[in-house]
């Protein structure tokens, strides 16, 4: 699957502006991030706080034209996210200086 | 030659500024973690390569990145900081019940012995420790279950610890302040505190003179004297000579004793420095003039050093880990302002010269003497 990040994180993990990442098992919220950490674990803390899980407050994941920021962390990602023919975006609030 | 290596915390990145000893010519490397708050960078004085900074951002929460060069490259490390058991409340703003939640780190105080030793002071205020170089964090949490910690409450910038002391003298003894809770001393490497604020003396609280409570600033400390301590308080610069079982108040002829900064000169122990700040409610230097107090008193009398420093339209603040000192000789001195000036002075205050000018608001600056 494909995952986008915001800039500074991008930097962070030292990665491009798009990054691909195995998911094994149902792909979900919880999944891409456990994966996602595991692969790049200088991204632990960044995106859900670490001891709570909570996304954190100032980002969103968005995806197939929709925010499924709400959506509960085990509920299954659309089919197209899963398939790669969508990425999973995490995108940060346009705020702050 | 000896070098002297200033690390600079700003609103958007860090800065490693380094000159050889005449402090005259500088360079200037950054921004490191360009668009982060770095609210604080500090060398380990067993091992001056070793570096630590706090990185953080509202949107990413809170990073640690470790240097082993000087701050050339970095990497980041553990960034888990759990308190421990059951955190439980402190008081909100409206003096109602709010859980303690981990914001950022604010200090980081390296072991004077062992590089891979180092202290965390965080928002919601707590003290943390790591001996792996900072992969790893334990709460030192005999602090927040002192007894009072239910009763502490935020100053206007968060419920911060941002002072970390550790004796020279006395491995088993640590002094750290909280923001608004006060002073605490350890004499037993962190398992049992208590609170050192006897002869403090806060109007804005119910009890002026309460066992906790009051809204220390800062707190600096001569090594070669580690019993006597000097507090800038939210009002009054205060002193202890028996570390920190009592305080009296030293603010004598300052024009303001508002102000954030306080440090000691590194060869004089009874020569210390401030920044008044006008008020609590203008944050800025009083009238328009940049001016270091110098007192070489041990406090109550000062004088305004001011050569080279604006002495007109000049409206910044100097925040509270943003002055510090070398330990060349003659001593010198510098400061970071939130209008992204870092000063220093190669003669222990009696003149200035801006490093740089235009940086984004200084947080912190720390320095560090190098052979």
């Amino acid at each position: 699957m494909r995952v986008i990040l915001p800039q500074h994180l991008r930097t962070l993990a030292q990665v491009g502006s798009e990054l691909q990442l195995e998911v094994d098992g149902p792909v979900t919220q919880r999944s891409v991030l456990d994966a996602l950490e595991a692969r790049y674990p200088m991204l632990r803390g960044t995106i859900r706080d670490q001891v709570t899980e909570q996304r954190r407050p100032f980002l969103r994941f968005f995806a197939c034209e929709e925010d499924l920021s709400h959506e509960p962390p085990d509920a299954a990602l659309p089919d197209a996210v899963a398939s790669g023919a969508e990425p999973f975006i995490v995108i940060g609030a346009i705020a702050g200086g | 030659m000896s070098k002297v290596r200033v690390l600079v915390g700003t609103r958007k990145g860090a800065f490693v500024l380094t000159s050889d000893g005449k402090r005259e010519k500088w360079d200037v490397r950054g921004p490191h973690f360009a668009g982060w708050e770095i609210y604080h960078l500090k060398g380990s004085p067993a091992d001056p390569n070793r570096l630590y900074a706090s990185q953080s951002s509202g949107w990413f929460g809170q990073l640690v990145q470790r240097s082993n060069d000087g701050g050339k490259t970095w990497e980041p490390v553990g960034n888990k900081f759990a308190y421990e058991g059951v955190p439980g409340t402190h008081q909100w703003y409206d003096g109602t019940p709010h859980p303690w939640e981990f914001k950022r780190v604010w200090h980081f105080e390296p072991s004077l012995t062992d590089p891979e030793t180092v202290y965390a002071g965080i928002e919601d205020a707590a003290l943390f420790r790591s001996t792996d170089g900072g992969q790893t964090w334990q709460e030192l949490s005999g602090l927040r279950g002192h007894g009072s910690g239910p009763k502490w409450q935020p100053g206007a910038g968060g419920m911060c610890l941002h002072t970390i002391i550790l004796d020279p003298g006395d491995p088993g003894r640590i002094f750290i302040a909280i923001s608004a809770a006060g002073a605490f001393r350890t004499d037993d490497g962190g398992k049992t505190w208590k609170p050192i604020n006897r002869g403090l003396h806060s109007q804005h609280i119910p009890d002026p003179t309460a066992e906790v409570g009051h809204c220390v600033h800062h707190i600096a400390m001569h090594r070669s004297r580690p019993g006597v301590l000097f507090m800038q308080k939210h009002w009054d610069v205060m002193r202890s000579d028996d570390a920190g079982d009592s305080w009296h108040e030293v603010s004598g002829n300052l024009p303001t004793d508002f102000g954030f900064a306080i440090d000691v000169h590194a060869h004089e122990p009874e020569t210390i420095y401030v920044v008044p700040i006008k008020s609590d409610s203008e944050h800025f230097v009083p009238d328009g003039k940049l001016r270091v107090f110098r007192s070489r008193t041990g406090g109550n009398e000062w004088e305004a050093l001011t050569k080279g420093l604006p002495q007109s339209n000049c409206y910044v603040n100097v925040l509270r880990d943003a002055m510090a000192v070398d330990s060349l000789d003659k001593c010198g001195v510098y400061f970071g302002t939130t209008g992204g000036q870092v000063y220093a002075s190669a003669d222990a205050g009696d003149s200035w010269t801006p490093i740089v000018r235009d940086l984004p608001a200084v947080l912190s600056v720390e320095v560090q003497t190098l052979e």
